[in-house]
């Protein structure tokens, strides 16, 4: 027993690479599904929020985000535009990272060409622009002198759903899809507390407990928080729509929760590992 | 072959490279690494030009009218001054530009963020503990106490012994709640990364395999 305990001690940490890899490959391999049930969560607040916005409105989606952090907030993405479309609720997006403007682009002619929406009368990108919160207090004053001309350089004046949009204070919510800075807390700073536009958001799994103190504050109406955040507006947004393609994120959760699993198992072995050899006056 | 399976082919590839890392370093984890830091390099030069410089700088200069807005030379002054750290002789010009946005970035933020991260967050502090449901009286219960030990945790103007002793070990029992919780979010963040690229190799690379040996219809 006492040299198990010092094998575990010092198993190679390729063992452990190994076992994590399995951990996700193989539940992705045979498609594995667990069941997501949805609770309370910020989620469903930020899902609530959409849900009461009245058909017409108009949304301000931001995309603040790169490739490096996709996995965890383009099916975000995916699942607030699928909402949005199907509530007849208008997109504007744009982005404070610059390759968010062509993600958002991706998402965006992707699902409303599923649902049958039409640019520039249910979504536009006006694309990225530089500055981040300097940038965002403009927008509070005029839209337009910030983005002159949407990301495809049509002007703003040939775009028929800006018509009744002139500053910030136009949208029923701004949602922004953040991967740091700039990204929620801008938002929050900038639009939320300076100009009372409500504040929604997803965001990356670490950057998730920094943002909760804005949901106990009412500073933002909702937060989907990483994977786990993506699965349940997913989840959300299926309930009630019938054939609906299965999400990315609801997928990722099987390999999620094994990997979780065998972390917390390699946690305990470690542990009684340690304390073991510690016993013995062997740890150090 | 088509470019979207040349792309796809060179993504696995390059994945593969840098995981092949996690055994030991290695010539095709250094070609990989070496590969996306002088991409990363190039394409960031390109898009911040094309992106910021052009329609933020040289349009409004020499706007579509044919005009000369002569007042935006300043910023370029200023930008060029950000280049003079590269010379030892005149890098102290660099300090203008960055005082100029260490200066607006400051006066921008520091009521906005004592407002939003600090105020708010006191105002989101001062809560019931009566009123509502028993749960909702507990909750507020242990927001008040968890902000109040933690605070006293980091005041160090008086010995932690007795009570505040007592009250500081209740903060730090909190604070590594919380660090818990950080971590909790910090490892499913990273193992998502990895879902994504096993989704990415799993379902976008290995189907391209049997298309591209001919055995796909």
């Amino acid at each position: 027993m006492a040299r198990l305990m010092q094998r575990i001690g010092n198993l190679d940490r390729r063992v452990i690479f190994v076992l994590i890899a399995l951990s996700v490959f193989l539940p992705l391999s045979f498609r594995i599904v667990f069941p997501n049930p949805v609770g309370a969560e910020p989620s469903r607040q930020l899902y609530d929020y959409v849900e009461a916005l009245p058909a017409g409105s108009t949304v301000l989606l931001s995309f603040d985000y790169d490739p490096s952090t996709m996995p965890e907030l383009q099916p975000m993405a995916y699942a607030v535009c699928q909402h949005l479309f199907r509530r007849d609720i208008r997109i504007v997006a744009m982005a404070l990272w610059p390759q968010g403007a062509s993600l958002g682009q991706e998402v965006l002619s992707e699902v409303a060409d599923s649902l049958g929406g039409e640019q520039y009368v249910d979504w536009c990108n006006l694309g990225y622009k530089t500055g981040g919160g300097v940038m965002i207090v403009r927008l509070g004053s005029s839209i337009q002198a910030v983005f002159p001309a949407d990301k495809d350089n049509r002007p703003w004046a040939e775009i028929p759903m800006l018509r009744d949009i002139s500053s910030l204070t136009d949208f029923a919510l701004v949602i922004s899809l953040s991967a740091g800075d700039p990204g929620v807390p801008a938002w929050v700073m900038m639009a939320g507390d300076r100009f009372g536009v409500p504040i929604g958001g997803g965001c990356t799994a670490v950057s998730a407990p920094q943002f909760y103190p804005y949901l106990g504050t009412g500073q933002m109406v909702g937060m989907m928080g990483g994977l786990k955040g993506a699965a349940d507006y997913e989840s959300l947004v299926r309930e009630g729509t019938e054939g609906a393609p299965q999400g990315q994120a609801i997928e990722g959760m099987a390999p999620q929760s094994v990997a979780h699993l065998v972390i917390m198992l390699l946690i305990v072995v470690g542990n009684i590992s340690y304390f073991a050899q510690k016993r013995k006056g062997g740890a150090r | 072959m088509t470019w979207e399976i040349a792309g796809i082919w060179a993504g696995a590839l390059l994945t593969l490279c840098l995981y092949s890392f996690l055994y030991r370093d290695n010539p095709f984890y250094k070609f990989a690494e070496h590969l996306f830091v002088g991409m990363s390099a190039g394409y960031w030069v390109i898009y911040t030009v094309e992106n910021v410089l052009k329609p933020n700088w040289w349009q409004m200069m020499f706007p579509a009218d044919g005009s000369f807005h002569w007042v935006w030379i300043v910023p370029g002054i200023f930008a060029l001054f950000m280049l003079a750290r590269i010379v030892p002789k005149v890098s102290g010009l660099s300090r203008m530009a960055l005082a100029m946005i260490v200066g607006t970035g400051s006066g921008l933020a520091m009521v906005s963020s004592f407002q939003t991260d600090a105020l708010a967050q006191v105002e989101g502090t001062i809560v019931s503990l009566s009123a509502g449901s028993a749960f909702t009286i507990f909750s507020n219960l242990v927001l008040v106490v968890g902000v109040v030990t933690g605070l006293v945790y980091f005041f160090f103007s008086k010995a932690h012994t007795g009570v505040t002793g007592g009250a500081a070990n209740v903060g730090i029992t909190i604070l590594m709640v919380a660090f818990g919780a950080s971590f909790g979010y910090t490892v499913m963040a990273r193992i998502s990364l990895l879902i994504g690229q096993a989704q990415f190799l799993l379902f976008d690379w290995l189907p391209t395999i049997p298309r591209l040996l001919g055995m796909h219809g």
